[in-house]
């Protein structure tokens, strides 16, 4: 049951884009199998969650090759929960994606694209292989190429050009550094680099590949200084996919950083803990000053994406169980309340006609709901007490203090300030200030308008739920980071009792 | 031979370098490529080379021979090349429709993605200091 269970997040996305590209000429079956395979999806991750909490690190050998050869997939704590949120987002964007224009994306191919997407994330996370990641980054960046330039405007045509390519550098950088460190090592199994690592002769040279590797996740996670695809492109796709690509593309790149910094090169932290500390600092103020800078929501949010994955280095930089699972506890809190904020951006344009603030205004009068729904992941993005945004940054600035990392701690406190200066700004504009002229009348009909808020409100009651019951979602991060921390004991699960050494199979 | 792979290595990473500069997007691609194709050259010399024993295991033997070639390179590789000519496929297709909408396939000449945003009235020129009553005058 494990084992099925193991594989599922990888299978049902797969089955899921494979059905509704065939079904392509039936819009009415493909919507239905589209979402089906987003509630299994849901489903089976809850599940394996489930199963990681009662019963520990799930394992599985592909095929029945031990350990080093075959293809393995490992699931921790960690990975557990990136999974689960990675099935919460795929459900509340399928559903959001049924919302106003959902027969021109439909057509445009958005379905298959989606769930291939889903498969590349939920592949990325649940791998315990260094090539295997690159493929399933591969998997993810090629089906996000397409969802991008969705509607081939000229403004996505540009972006995603850029887009495409510092990340097809960023990749070819993680196959180079793949290359060298089998070269160094004679193994690419994450548990197996991380028995050898500590022993390899030439310390100098893995540290180079490791630089490599931050190089090509950082491109992924949008860190400073490779962050600027981001903000060239996102602002530019449909909502449902800028929701979905603010919720796990970057989040992919954390979590590489986080899973191959605290696992293999954990040995070398003395040098690359202040390295990612200043990378984490530049990024958290960069982003939110280029947000401070912008008046369309959508390129607020995106810079304010930058922002926050600061925040989630925090943990990896200082090492300490606190600030891993402060780490944990920020990427779950975030990624719910970023795809939020998207959401709403979407609903705001469709009822305020715009996204460009200088035309919006009068919502709060029009659309109070709306401003409620605005307010809970707004505020929660900026740190404001009970919502779960305090928690994730109340433990990262605790660990920061604690661990005497001075300046990491005031730089996370002062940009928490700038990014309640920038929603802030948003509220006022949009929602506060009157309209500066009549916005057309938002047509759509009941569906759409359910499509839309549907998922926007429970992803609003999970930001709660955080917030105001915040023990066992604390508890689980504090249980992830001992498993993170806990090398040996990863190494063990995947490797088993009596690892075959390769030292003799060594090129 | 090793030496003779790290120069051709050493070259084309330079050559892909200066090909990535370019703003020319087609050149840009190019350079992608041979980038792709030195990594790839690199995974192919951090296995071991130069043994001409095939990599099968004899009749009755449980193992390898110990000079023989070492397969796993090769699958990496084959993996990685196939995956590299379907981005760069792909990544062709959308220079072309950029070329199709824009007319040039020049990145200097492409500027629709990062038009600067329209500002809410006077007040949002000065800095973020800019006081609210101010902006409620302008809207």
């Amino acid at each position: 049951m494990r084992q099925v269970l193991l594989v599922a997040p990888i299978l049902i996305p797969l089955a899921g884009a494979s059905l509704t590209a065939l079904l392509w000429s039936r819009p009415a079956a493909q919507r239905a199998v589209g979402l089906a395979s987003a509630i299994a999806l849901f489903v089976a991750t809850l599940a394996l969650l489930a199963q990681v909490i009662a019963g520990g690190m799930v394992v599985g050998q592909m095929g029945n090759w031990p350990a080093p050869f075959g293809i393995t997939l490992v699931v921790d704590h960690l990975s557990a929960a990136m999974l689960a949120i990675t099935g919460l987002m795929g459900l509340a964007v399928a559903v959001y994606a049924m919302g106003p224009g959902a027969r021109e994306r439909d057509r445009a191919g958005f379905p298959p694209l989606f769930h291939a997407l889903l498969m590349g994330v939920a592949g990325a996370f649940s791998t315990g292989d260094l090539f295997n990641l690159y493929v399933w980054f591969e998997v993810m960046l090629i089906a996000s190429f397409g969802l991008l330039v969705l509607d081939r405007t000229r403004e996505q045509l540009d972006g995603g050009l850029r887009y495409v390519m510092l990340n097809l550098v960023g990749t070819t950088f993680f196959l180079l550094a793949v290359g060298l460190i089998y070269g160094l090592t004679g193994t690419l199994s994450l548990a197996d680099l991380a028995r050898v690592a500590p022993g390899v002769e030439n310390q100098g040279a893995l540290a180079a590949t490791a630089v490599l590797l931050l190089v090509s996740f950082g491109a992924k996670a949008a860190v400073f200084p490779l962050f600027n695809w981001l903000p060239a492109s996102y602002h530019t796709a449909s909502m449902p996919v800028a929701a979905i690509f603010a919720a796990l593309l970057t989040k992919v790149g954390v979590y590489a950083i986080i899973r191959v910094f605290t696992l293999v090169f954990a040995h070398d932290h003395a040098l690359f803990g202040p390295i990612l500390a200043g990378i984490a600092i530049a990024t958290m103020v960069v982003g939110v000053l280029g947000a401070a800078a912008h008046y369309d929501v959508r390129r607020i949010l995106s810079f304010h994406i930058i922002s926050q994955i600061g925040y989630m280095l925090i943990g990896v930089a200082l090492m300490t169980p606190l600030a891993i699972a402060g780490s944990v506890l920020y990427i779950v809190h975030h990624i719910v309340v970023k795809a939020n904020l998207f959401l709403v951006a979407g609903a705001m344009r469709q009822v305020g006609g715009s996204f460009a603030l200088a035309r919006m205004g009068g919502l709060w009068v029009s659309a109070p709901l709306l401003g409620i729904l605005f307010l809970i992941p707004a505020l929660s993005l900026a740190g404001i007490p009970p919502l779960s945004g305090f928690w994730g940054k109340f433990v990262v600035i605790r660990a920061g203090l604690e661990a005497e990392a001075w300046l990491l701690a005031f730089v996370a406190l002062a940009v928490g300030v700038l990014t309640l200066y920038s929603m802030i700004k948003i509220w006022n504009e949009a929602f506060w200030k009157a309209a500066p002229q009549a916005a057309p009348r938002a047509e759509w009909t009941r569906a759409e308008r359910i499509a839309t808020f549907a998922p926007i409100v429970a992803l609003c009651g999970v930001t709660l739920a955080i917030g105001l019951w915040t023990e066992p979602f604390a508890a689980f991060s504090l249980a992830a980071a001992d498993a993170l921390l806990d090398r040996e004991g990863y190494i063990a699960a995947v490797l088993g009792p009596n690892a075959v050494r390769l030292a003799e199979a060594a090129p | 031979m090793e030496i003779l792979l790290a120069a051709a290595i050493g070259v084309l990473v330079a050559a892909a370098a200066y090909l990535l500069l370019a703003r020319d997007l087609p050149r840009a691609l190019l350079g992608f490529v041979l980038l792709g194709t030195a990594a790839n050259l690199s995974i192919f010399a951090a296995g071991r080379i130069g043994t001409m024993v095939p990599p099968l295991v004899d009749q009755g033997e449980r193992a390898l021979a110990a000079d023989a070639a070492n397969p796993l390179p090769q699958a990496l590789v084959l993996t990685a090349i196939v995956i590299g000519f379907g981005l760069a496929a792909f990544t062709l297709v959308l220079i072309r429709s950029a070329h199709d909408a824009f007319g040039t396939a020049s990145a200097d000449e492409m500027d629709e993605a990062e038009r600067p945003d329209e500002t809410p009235g006077p007040a949002a020129v000065a800095p973020a200091a800019a006081s609210p009553s101010h902006r409620r005058e302008a809207a």
